[in-house]
């Protein structure tokens, strides 16, 4: 069997197969850093029972969606207070009420937030707590 | 009958998937197996196709299709792009052809105004929808690196800003997305409700934009509505690629949307070289398009020609010269 314009057609199937083993051929060699969230800050371990404002699956899922609605509550409505499932109420404050907790964030927003390259806004606003330089 | 059985396909599909991973508990066949399997049926299946079904058909005509003046006199102004005679030429078309769907830009549409004029118009909906779906697709496909590599380059993070820069609810809406699912209902309808464009669709071609739409589908719901443990996904997706793969209490975690996303991809995957969408690769392979119109001034040989015994008129005369002499005909030689 005779391939015809079998250089064009090889350089051609060479550059289809290099883009898509791309991440493959990236990953070669690369240790997988998983990420790994801390919650050991002072404010954490004080607490005698040691929960978010909802349960730790819905927080890992749905934190972003409830932050939005919070801004909106707070900064649209004026409503500062948010009533949990358990019938909870918490300030409505990310400065207040998030980070007061989770003081630490690069060692635990950052974390996944680096590893799924997601450049959340909320700094543009808010001012990312203080650190120090580990 | 083509699109209902089309989308029943579909739906048995994503049936497999939730009951495989979602009832049965198979996530490590869902998850890694068939994933697995599909990445290696679309690489080696799309070589096949373009190598040995493609490659080995010769052309046995200089085909290409025009639609401008070709090179000719000097004073006679040439449509280099739509009449290439030079390879640059060709890349050129081929580039508006690939990246802007040229062919599908001259697209008309044929009416019978007052029951005897034919009257021809532009029909340009095909050519926009087909754009915007391709191109979505691509930004999609494009975006989902950031879970197959890490410390994702600059280029891919600003192709993700572009895509998300309207800064819509949280997580981002990304503009591909509601730009893919209007395409593609497009495209479908227009194959419902255009009578002709009905009359020559199969169940093949309800099938590939049901599949798409689904697997579209999903990952909006995925994103925006019924969330899943994105980072747990991602964790999975390196396991992939450094072939080793994480643990089955890890992939359990992840819910069953995810599976149903990735099985329907897998079988797009594993389709994709034996259907009609493997027009990715066959655009570039296309003769109509892909062929310099030089033909008046380069003779195309066809390739199976086989050498043909040719008996000139040299090899007759001297064949019969004497007897052509003795019946008084007249010879070129003495």
């Amino acid at each position: 069997m005779k391939i015809y314009d079998g250089g064009k057609i090889i350089v051609g199937l060479i550059v289809f197969v290099g883009l898509f083993t791309f991440p493959f051929v990236y990953n070669i060699g690369k240790a997988n850093v998983m990420p790994e969230p801390k919650i050991n800050t002072p404010a954490i371990n004080e607490l005698t029972e040691k929960k978010c404002v909802e349960s730790k699956q819905f927080m890992r899922a749905e934190h972003m969606q409830l932050l939005n609605q919070w801004r909106d509550w707070a900064v649209r409505k004026g409503e500062r207070v948010y009533v949990n499932s358990e019938g909870k109420p918490y300030t409505i404050s990310l400065q207040n009420t998030c980070m007061h907790c989770h003081s630490n964030k690069k060692e635990f927003c950052d974390q996944c937030h680096n590893y799924m390259a997601v450049n959340p806004y909320c700094w543009n606003c808010h001012i990312a707590p203080k650190e120090k330089e580990s | 009958m083509g699109p209902i059985f089309a989308l029943f396909a579909v739906i048995a599909l994503v049936l497999v998937a939730f009951v495989g991973a979602g009832v049965a508990n198979l996530h490590f066949l869902f998850g890694v197996v068939i994933p697995y399997a599909a990445f290696a049926i679309f690489i080696v299946g799309f070589i096949y196709r373009v190598l040995i079904w493609w490659g080995s058909s010769p052309v046995p005509f200089c085909i290409t299709t025009t639609c401008g003046q070709q090179e000719t006199l000097p004073w006679i102004k040439q449509s280099k792009l739509e009449n290439p005679s030079s390879t640059s030429g060709v890349i050129g078309r081929m580039a508006l052809e690939v990246l802007l769907f040229r062919s599908l830009f001259r697209n008309l549409k044929t009416q019978m105004v007052e029951g005897t004029k034919l009257v021809y118009g532009e029909a340009k909906w095909l050519w926009l929808a087909a754009l915007a779906f391709h191109w979505s697709f691509l930004v999609i496909v494009v975006r989902h690196l950031r879970f197959f590599i890490q410390n994702i380059p600059a280029p891919l993070k600003a192709i993700e800003g572009l895509d998300s820069f309207l800064q819509v609810g949280a997580p981002l809406l990304y503009i591909s997305d509601a730009v893919i699912l209007l395409a593609v209902t497009y495209l479908f309808l227009r194959r419902v409700f255009i009578p002709q464009v009905k009359y020559i669709s199969l169940a093949a071609d309800y099938f590939a934009l049901f599949l798409i739409l689904s697997i579209a589908g999903t990952g909006v719901l995925m994103r925006y509505f019924l969330k899943v443990d994105v980072v747990g996904v991602k964790e999975l997706a390196m396991g992939l690629i450094g072939f080793n793969p994480v643990e089955a209490k890890k992939m359990q975690e992840i819910g069953v949307l995810f599976y149903i996303h990735l099985f329907l991809v897998s079988s797009l995957l594993m389709y994709f070289p034996f259907s009609k969408l493997v027009h990715m690769g066959g655009v570039f392979l296309s003769p109509t398009r892909n062929m310099t119109a030089n033909s008046r001034m380069k003779r195309h040989i066809n390739p199976w020609n086989y050498p043909v015994h040719v008996h000139t008129y040299e090899e007759y005369e001297n064949d019969f010269r004497e007897k052509m002499k003795g019946a008084g005909i007249p010879v070129e030689k003495e």
